[in-house]
């Protein structure tokens, strides 16, 4: 038995992030870097760790070699501890069977035992797929304070949005009322976050309820939630207001990179006072060399520049060579921009290599038809041959073969 | 061969801090910073780290406390360990090993440490040369030679630092001569850095001390030339001698090289630092940054040339860094110019104010003025 714990949280990672495309390939959404130097795991986990949640397990499913090298002993975010720390728990087998994680709710139930060592009286769930500096233990108080039996953050959207949230109807106590998933016509703006308190007891209860229900998909939002609801448990939203954004398509991932550099948003992580940990890469500082023109960008530790950079997020290491381009775009750790290489309105994973001359990505106004207008992407160790061209929104999950100067003419 | 963990790793954090007396009136000449994100004293940490050295000693003798603030439990070089790791030696308060003035008495004062290790070699080094060197190559070396005590050496000009020696060597490295060098002079110059038996060194130690000798240079290497074999390895690549806050400044502005930088950094053998987990440095939209190494927590809105930028360092709108080394989370205020200055850690320079060294002679900021 470890030694009894307030308060732990456990870390929804086990997603594939499907409409990331190649991006989620070979690694989990959690493990996709995000703003220079950082996976979106970091946010979550610097979450736990400035809110004072020193236990925290991650579930992890899908791909998660990345994930777990990543996380490794938790040293990175003070989470190697001798009593609690940071916790892989993937599936296992029973005697009774193996089964994967069915859903959210399952993924909790299958760790019963692991959230029972620590005796909680609150469990904390989170997801592994949002970028957003939130104090957990302010939420935590408030549960407390409104003797909840499950508290949801909330999130106030753009009613234009808000038919692709799930909803809340709140009174003026904060009790929740009722709940829309994804309504067309919605009666609410005020979103759930996907950010959890329960009091453990209540939770362990709904588990087992839920997974004896046959009929349940064993997810949060879908089953359990309205079960408790139905039952007449106490749930409360609690108002979060604060940047949050769910990085789960191409153009919210590049957005909320671009987010970082447009100075009215409120996303500070250079806040003493709320850092943002993640695994250090042992690099020198960048290099921008006497050819370079560098504006309104983010650059880290590593990267070499004599090019141009424009508007854009440069990770650890990577290198921009003379009269190469780079606007608008997402450039992930490692990768090589080639001279005369034109990147524009892209994100380029890791260890990609645009060779020289190579186009990737177009400007929104160069486009004759903007519907087929789009962010484009380059995989991880993807080579784009010389004077190649990956058109805007497309993915290039493979190499792109080089094209001579005479097709090109043709 | 030589198994990496039977080398121990003992660093002179303090040795030769008169060189550079501005920067080290409140730290050891290992925790002066470098590079923009670095302390001295990584580079020779790193060194041993990266050779798979597990135990190593900081000797220190005064104004430590930046440096065990640095070292913290050694992890960010993988050295907070069980067995071994990061230990920070400072002077006992006794008389026969109290506060020392010499190598000898260092080493004297710290016998205890390098008895108690089960380590059969010992790996010596200051921190006040700035490379990138292979750790097991040099014990290969002192292996295949069959050497008594083995000295990295660099070609080159002769560094203004009290007692260095200038060897002559024959085909096989065995050293032929040992001098005082005069700054200046060409020759094979020592970087203080040692690789030999434990129980040579302590044997070694013991000797002189008995004698109540007082330089390690001159009582046991010189002295030793001819009884025992004492060998010279030449390190080829980039090496660049502290000895003065002029040579401080030009080590820095040596990583402007690519060449230099590569050969410092290069990725195989990483060199480790402090993780401070800033944000990436930030360009604002009117910034202009040519010809300059910048680190993690910057944030640039004016123009900076020829220049090296520690983290956390502000650049403001209108202003103007040129020919300066900038360390950590120092401030440039609005149109504030400042051409060949050193400015230690959390400097500000008020918005409009202009400060301008001698090109070649740059003017030191101490830490934490404001002006």
């Amino acid at each position: 038995m470890s030694k009894k714990t307030e308060c732990i949280a456990m870390l929804l990672a086990g997603g594939q992030g499907s409409r990331l495309g190649i991006l989620t390939k070979n690694i989990a959404k959690p493990a996709v870097p995000y703003g220079g130097k950082y996976r979106i795991i970091d946010f979550p986990l610097s979450n736990c760790v400035n809110s004072g949640i020193y236990t925290v397990g991650v579930l992890t499913q899908y791909q998660p070699l990345e994930l777990n090298d990543y996380i490794g002993n938790g040293a990175a975010w003070d989470l190697d501890r001798e009593s609690g720390g940071v916790h892989i728990l993937s599936p296992y087998q029973q005697i009774k069977g193996s089964e994967w994680y069915k859903g959210t709710a399952n993924a909790i139930y299958q760790n019963i035992n692991f959230i029972d060592r620590y005796d909680p009286e609150y469990v904390c769930i989170l997801s592994g797929d949002h970028i957003y500096k939130m104090d957990y233990s302010k939420m935590l108080a408030f549960h407390k304070e409104k003797d909840a039996a499950c508290t949801i953050a909330m999130l106030e959207v753009p009613w234009e949005e808000a038919s692709r949230f799930g909803l809340m109807l709140v009174n003026d106590d904060g009790a929740i009322i009722a709940f829309e998933e994804k309504p067309k016509e919605p009666h609410s703006n005020k979103a759930s976050m996907g950010v959890y308190v329960f009091t453990w007891s209540k939770l362990r209860e709904y588990l087992l309820a839920d997974e004896a229900d046959e009929n349940s998909s064993n997810d949060f939002g879908k089953d359990l939630i309205p079960a408790m609801h139905q039952a007449g448990e106490r749930l409360f939203a609690y108002h979060f207001d604060g940047y949050w954004k769910d990085v789960g398509t191409i153009d919210s991932l590049w957005e909320a990179n671009l987010d970082l550099l447009r100075p009215s948003v409120d996303l500070d992580l250079s806040d003493p006072s709320w850092r943002i940990y993640s695994k250090s890469s042992a690099a020198p500082p960048h290099y921008i060399s006497a050819k370079a023109k560098v504006q309104n960008s983010m650059i880290t530790e590593g990267c070499s520049i004599a090019g141009n950079v424009d508007y854009s997020v440069l990770f650890a290491k990577v290198k921009v060579e003379e009269g190469a381009v780079v606007d608008s775009s997402i450039i992930m750790p490692g990768t090589v921009i080639k001279k005369g290489a034109v990147v524009q309105y892209a994100i380029v994973a890791e260890n990609a290599v645009i060779e020289q001359g190579a186009v990737v990505g177009e400007k929104p106004e160069n486009t004759l038809n903007r519907d087929e207008w789009g962010v484009a992407v380059v995989g991880a160790g993807v080579k784009v041959g010389q004077g190649a061209r990956v058109a805007p929104k497309a993915m290039a999950g493979e190499d792109v073969p080089a094209v001579s100067a005479e097709e090109e003419t043709k | 061969m030589i198994r990496s963990n039977d080398i121990l790793g003992l660093i002179h954090s303090n040795a030769y801090d008169a060189c550079l007396s501005e920067l080290t009136n409140m730290r050891t000449m290992g925790s002066v910073p470098f590079g923009g994100r670095y302390r001295l004293i990584d580079f020779t940490l790193s060194n041993m780290v990266n050779a798979g050295i597990g135990k190593v000693g900081g000797v220190t003798k005064s104004n430590y406390q930046s440096l065990m603030d640095h070292l913290g439990t050694g992890r960010a070089w993988d050295l907070a360990r069980k067995h071994g790791g990061m230990y920070l030696l400072p002077p006992f308060l006794l008389e026969e090993s109290g506060s020392f003035d010499n190598r000898i008495e260092a080493i004297k004062g710290n016998m205890n440490f390098i008895g108690r290790s089960d380590e059969e070699y010992i790996l010596m080094s200051d921190c006040n040369v700035v490379m990138n060197f292979s750790a097991s190559a040099f014990a290969a070396f002192h292996e295949k030679s069959g050497a008594d005590i083995t000295i990295l050496v660099k070609r080159g000009s002769v560094p203004a630092i009290e007692n260095t020696l200038v060897f002559e060597t024959d085909g096989s490295g065995r050293v032929t001569s040992a001098v005082f060098g005069s700054a200046g002079d060409e020759g094979c110059f020592s970087t203080n850095i040692y690789f030999m038996k434990k129980a040579l060194l302590e044997r070694l130690i013991n000797d002189a001390a008995a004698m109540k000798k007082k330089s390690f240079e001159e009582d046991i290497i010189m002295e030793n030339v001819g009884k025992l074999k004492v060998f010279a390895m030449e390190h080829t690549g980039f090496a660049y001698a502290i000895d003065s806050l002029k040579a401080y400044y030009e080590a820095n502005m040596a990583l402007l090289e690519a060449e230099n930088a590569h050969d410092l950094f290069m990725s195989k053998r990483p060199i480790y630092t402090k993780v401070r987990d800033d944000m990436p440095a930030l360009y604002g939209i009117e910034s202009n940054v040519e010809n300059c190494l910048i680190s993690d927590g910057c944030v640039i809105k004016g123009t900076v040339e020829n220049s090296i930028i520690g983290r956390g360092v502000t650049v403001e709108k209108g202003a103007v860094v040129r020919n300066s080394v900038i360390m950590q989370d120092s401030f440039i205020g609005v149109g504030a110019r400042v051409e060949s200055v050193i400015f230690d850690k959390s400097v500000i320079l008020k918005p409009g104010k202009t400060l301008c060294g001698a090109e070649g002679f740059p003017v030191y900021v101490g830490k934490g003025i404001v002006i």
